[in-house]
């Protein structure tokens, strides 16, 4: 077969041989003015990753921090300018970029059977506006860290803190330039790049997922961009929106805030949901159960996240009425996401199923957001939301939705497509134990924290009465274990890259497009065009030797095991 | 189902694992519910993961059985998506009636003024009192209306042992409305994140505590009368409004900014304070005299002390007595 020749940066046109791999070309220029969505991909889950050691190092100085009453490593001033970097770091830098822009970036043409996204210059516009937002928010940190928390709520962020407010203002600012570029290109794609016979009916349930993010990530970020913009111009010129000494009202920063915040919940939730979906069946061999109610509940999660912000405020001084309509809606975000849970565990109903270190954590991740979303209702309940709000057992109840969710899922889908966009498989024995120590520390950390919320502990607390120091201990001795987990997960990984075996075509048997083209995956995704003729779960159409061998016929090497 | 039986006052508050004691009317329907929802939780968790585990044990991979094909089943589809609606609706219906009974103070309440600033919380009696200690007195079994405001930055009410809490807004009146029902002291903290000062000793968002102290009614009676005038106990000493003074500095969170040893914290030290010239942010000069501290205590953002400007003092409600007596005190912080 003849090259193609695709336009390349500077009017060159470059020639690729479709069977190349997408990594075969080195050198850091190649990386750095790069069009390709895998290498960009590549880049952003570097960058995603490096946020995420940064904010665990700072989950685990709060959590060492708390660990005896009184001061234990820091200071006051200090634990508030820690935690709050904690916040801001995992929100802004990693999780909402984590998935879509690092798995999503690298999966979505693959899975959609195209060669690229529909605007590549767009999609590297977008990492580089990322990165000038982690530029800004690493100047902060240097510059001494805001203690606003992730919030930043007035007044206290526009008049009385004297932290470096404005530049991580303007970090978060930017990021969300990312968010929205990312956002339209994957609209753009899934509606245009869609190869021959990839229906709507045949989309990927991970593209249905990327797809309902990215118009949250379209019609929310605008009205962060536009609060903090509001906030940086109160605090720097005294303009009197937020502040009441100036006439303005310190509540509407909250509505302002919620009203992206909130939805961001779902930009963080959602593609991870994604994510589950898709490891459920490669590894069930089964299609999943209810299509269309778990595509659609996708969608459903993200108009409803458009009518909760309100919750956030309960206790804030809304009226009675608003606290009421919010409380009913509140409740509603419980059906597509119990919709989801019933057909994730229907799926495995007379399924194949294999227990492989992706699927630990899919099931992982099946049983702590069930305890994520089950303790939002005791939220969504008012009477029982104004004695919790603000306390340990919110803080526990998020951390079960964005890390238990969200990050599990993301972890989980790294297991997963790891093969694939490495080329590496990595060691399977090493894997379990770090999804063991991750899934017990993580447990051992937040259960303990939803009863100190209960029994009355409040957020944001540099020091705790005597009676809250074992519940504290237990949960910091928790985040160690966890801590270790994931730094077993980081060797496994380094490991596989240095010395792991080449990895199969198919290495999990499964249906889905994205494992049929060779691996490493070439340049242009796909050596031929590909024509799709069965949808990404239909196991009864595939083939026992295509499931059972991961590699296509002569592709298999001799030293091959399993 | 909430109709809360008369209870004896006397009788000790009770906790249990997951929620604290439990001191006002309103705070058993609450319970009822946190442990309702709960229950139901822990059902459907436990029944999710055995039917997962179960699936999993059941239909792992054995080689020569392939999985079976997929069907769709609109009615299952619908069992769970419009039972747990119904039961949404039920339970957004006993939640915000809870809430609402919570809400509405009685016409007959007795009302107190809350006033929070970093990093203290300041009480004022409905015949307007001060409480001069650190903790709020209030009568058993009668009905409090709270109003609330904030003279900094965002503050919340919280007291566990009531089930409730309410942000303290700057530039807003907020409410609360309960009725102790057990003798005994409640904890209060703030819930709304308000910072933390400068230096090892300062005071922040974790040290904005206080307390509720739940008396008879004699007893309630009593403590107002008191902490109208100079303690009884101090009255007859020789330095006794002196020895007031002291006590009001330590119970009203004076300590928070200012300190006896001369050592650095948000406001100026208090050692040497009486008789000193002090420099303001205009560049005028001030002593510190009976004038200057009254005005200081009553109206702080009038004069501030250079190098002071961010400090941020909150006016504090104080009797004439009261001020008398911390004026005695400050001729003393030698």
């Amino acid at each position: 077969m003849a090259t193609v020749a695709t336009p390349g940066l500077g009017g060159k046109t470059e020639a690729h041989d479709p069977h190349e791999s997408y990594l075969a070309e080195k050198g850091l220029k190649s990386w750095l003015f790069t069009l390709d969505h895998k290498r960009i991909g590549i880049m952003y889950l570097i960058g995603v990753l490096a946020a995420f050691l940064l904010g665990g190092i700072l989950a685990l100085l709060v959590r060492l921090e708390l660990f005896t009453a009184g001061r234990t490593i820091m200071t006051a001033e200090q634990y508030n300018k820690v935690f709050s970097m904690h916040g801001i770091v995992m929100v802004f830098l990693f999780i909402i970029p984590a998935v879509p822009g690092a798995l999503g970036n690298i999966f979505l043409p693959i899975q959609l059977g195209t060669k690229d996204v529909a605007f590549p210059r767009l999609n590297l516009t977008s990492f580089y506006v990322w990165l000038l937002g982690a530029v800004f928010g690493l100047y902060t940190m240097i510059h001494g860290g805001v203690d606003t928390g992730w919030t930043f709520y007035t007044p206290y962020s526009s008049k009385f803190t004297n932290t470096s407010v404005i530049p991580m203002l303007t970090a978060a600012f930017i990021l969300g330039f990312s968010s929205i570029l990312t956002g339209v290109n994957f609209i753009a794609t899934v509606h245009t790049m869609r190869a021959p016979g990839m229906s709507w009916k045949r989309l990927p349930l991970f593209i249905w997922a990327l797809y309902a993010t990215s118009i949250i990530q379209v019609l929310a970020t605008p009205v962060l961009a536009i609060t903090l913009f509001l906030l940086i111009f109160e605090r720097a010129f005294g303009l009197g929106i937020f502040d009441p000494s100036m006439g303005g009202d310190p509540v509407l920063f909250q509505h302002f805030f919620w009203f992206y915040s909130h939805p961001a919940v779902y930009i963080m939730i959602v593609p991870g949901m994604g994510v589950i979906s898709e490891i459920i069946c490669t590894f069930s061999r089964r299609a999943p159960f209810g299509y269309f109610f778990i595509a659609m509940s996708s969608l459903g999660l993200a108009l409803l996240g458009f009518l909760v912000w309100g919750h956030h405020m309960f206790v804030a001084g809304m009226s009675e009425y608003s606290t009421m309509v919010f409380s009913a809606l509140t409740f509603l975000v419980g059906i597509p996401s119990g919709v989801k849970v019933f057909n994730w565990v229907t799926t495995l109903y007379k399924g194949s199923i294999s227990l492989k270190s992706p699927m630990l954590y899919a099931l992982g991740f099946i049983f702590l957001f069930t305890i994520g979303g089950l303790t939002g209702l005791f939220l969504a309940m008012l009477a029982v939301d104004v004695h919790l709000h603000d306390t340990y057992f919110v803080v526990a109840h998020f951390h079960y939705v964005m890390v238990g969710g969200t990050v599990i899922a993301f972890v989980g889908g790294l297991h997963y497509w790891w093969p694939k966009f490495t080329g590496k498989m990595y060691n399977e024995g090493m894997a379990r134990v770090a999804f063991a120590l991750v899934f017990i520390g993580f447990n051992v950390t937040f259960l303990s924290q939803f009863v100190l919320g209960s029994r009355g502990m409040p957020r944001r607390y540099y020091d705790y009465l005597p009676e809250f120091q074992s519940l504290h201990q237990v949960s910091t001795i928790g985040s160690w274990i966890l801590g270790l987990g994931f730094l077993v997960m980081l060797v496994m990984f380094v490991q596989s890259l240095q010395q792991g075996k080449d990895a199969p075509r198919n290495p999990w048997g499964s249906a889905a497009l994205e494992w049929q083209t060779p691996t490493p995956i070439p340049f242009h995704n796909f050596v031929d065009q590909p024509v799709i003729t069965r949808g990404p779960y239909d196991y009864h159409l595939a083939t026992e030797a295509e499931l059972d061998e991961g590699y296509a016929p002569g592709e298999r090497p001799a030293d091959a095991d399993d | 189902m909430f109709q809360q039986p008369l209870l004896d006052a006397n009788e000790p508050a009770s906790s249990t694992l997951q929620l604290p004691v439990a001191m006002s009317t309103g705070a058993d329907a609450i319970d009822w519910l946190y442990y309702f929802i709960y229950w139901f939780s822990v059902v459907f968790t436990v029944g999710i993961t055995a039917a997962t585990l179960y699936f999993v044990w059941k239909y792992r991979r054995r080689k020569g059985v392939s999985a079976a094909p997929t069907q769709e089943n609109t009615a299952l589809e619908l069992s769970w998506t419009v039972p747990p609606v119904l039961l949404i609706v039920w339970m957004f219906h006993v939640s915000y009636s809870a809430y609402i009974r919570n809400a509405v103070a009685a016409d007959n309440a007795l009302e107190i003024r809350v006033r929070g600033a970093r990093w203290n919380w300041s009480y004022q009696y409905p015949d307007g009192t001060p409480e001069s200690g650190d903790a709020l007195y209030l009568p058993v079994n009668k009905p409090v209306k709270m109003v609330m405001s904030s003279s900094d930055v965002l503050h919340d009410y919280f007291v566990p042992a009531f089930r409730l809490k309410k942000d303290v807004v700057p530039g807003m009146y907020s409410q609360l409305a309960f009725t102790p029902n057990r003798l005994g002291e409640a904890q209060v903290f703030c819930a709304e994140y308000c910072g933390a000062g400068a230096g090892p000793t300062a005071g922040g968002h974790f040290s904005m505590l206080s307390k509720i102290k739940i008396v008879t009614e004699a007893e309630y009676e009593a403590h107002l009368k008191k902490i109208k005038d100079i303690p009884a106990e101090l009255k007859d000493k020789e330095n006794g409004t002196a020895l007031w003074g002291e006590q009001l500095y330590k119970g009203k969170g004076c300590t928070t900014c200012h300190s006896v040893d001369g050592s650095a914290a948000t406001g100026p030290t208090f050692k040497g304070v009486w008789g000193r010239t002090e420099t303001l942010t205009t560049g005028e000069q001030v002593k510190v005299d009976e004038n200057y501290v009254r005005e200081s205590i009553l109206r702080p953002q009038a004069k501030i002390v250079k190098t002071f400007e961010n400090g941020n003092m909150p006016p504090f409600v104080f009797t004439e007595k009261q001020v008398d007596a911390i004026i005695a005190y400050l001729k003393t912080t030698k």
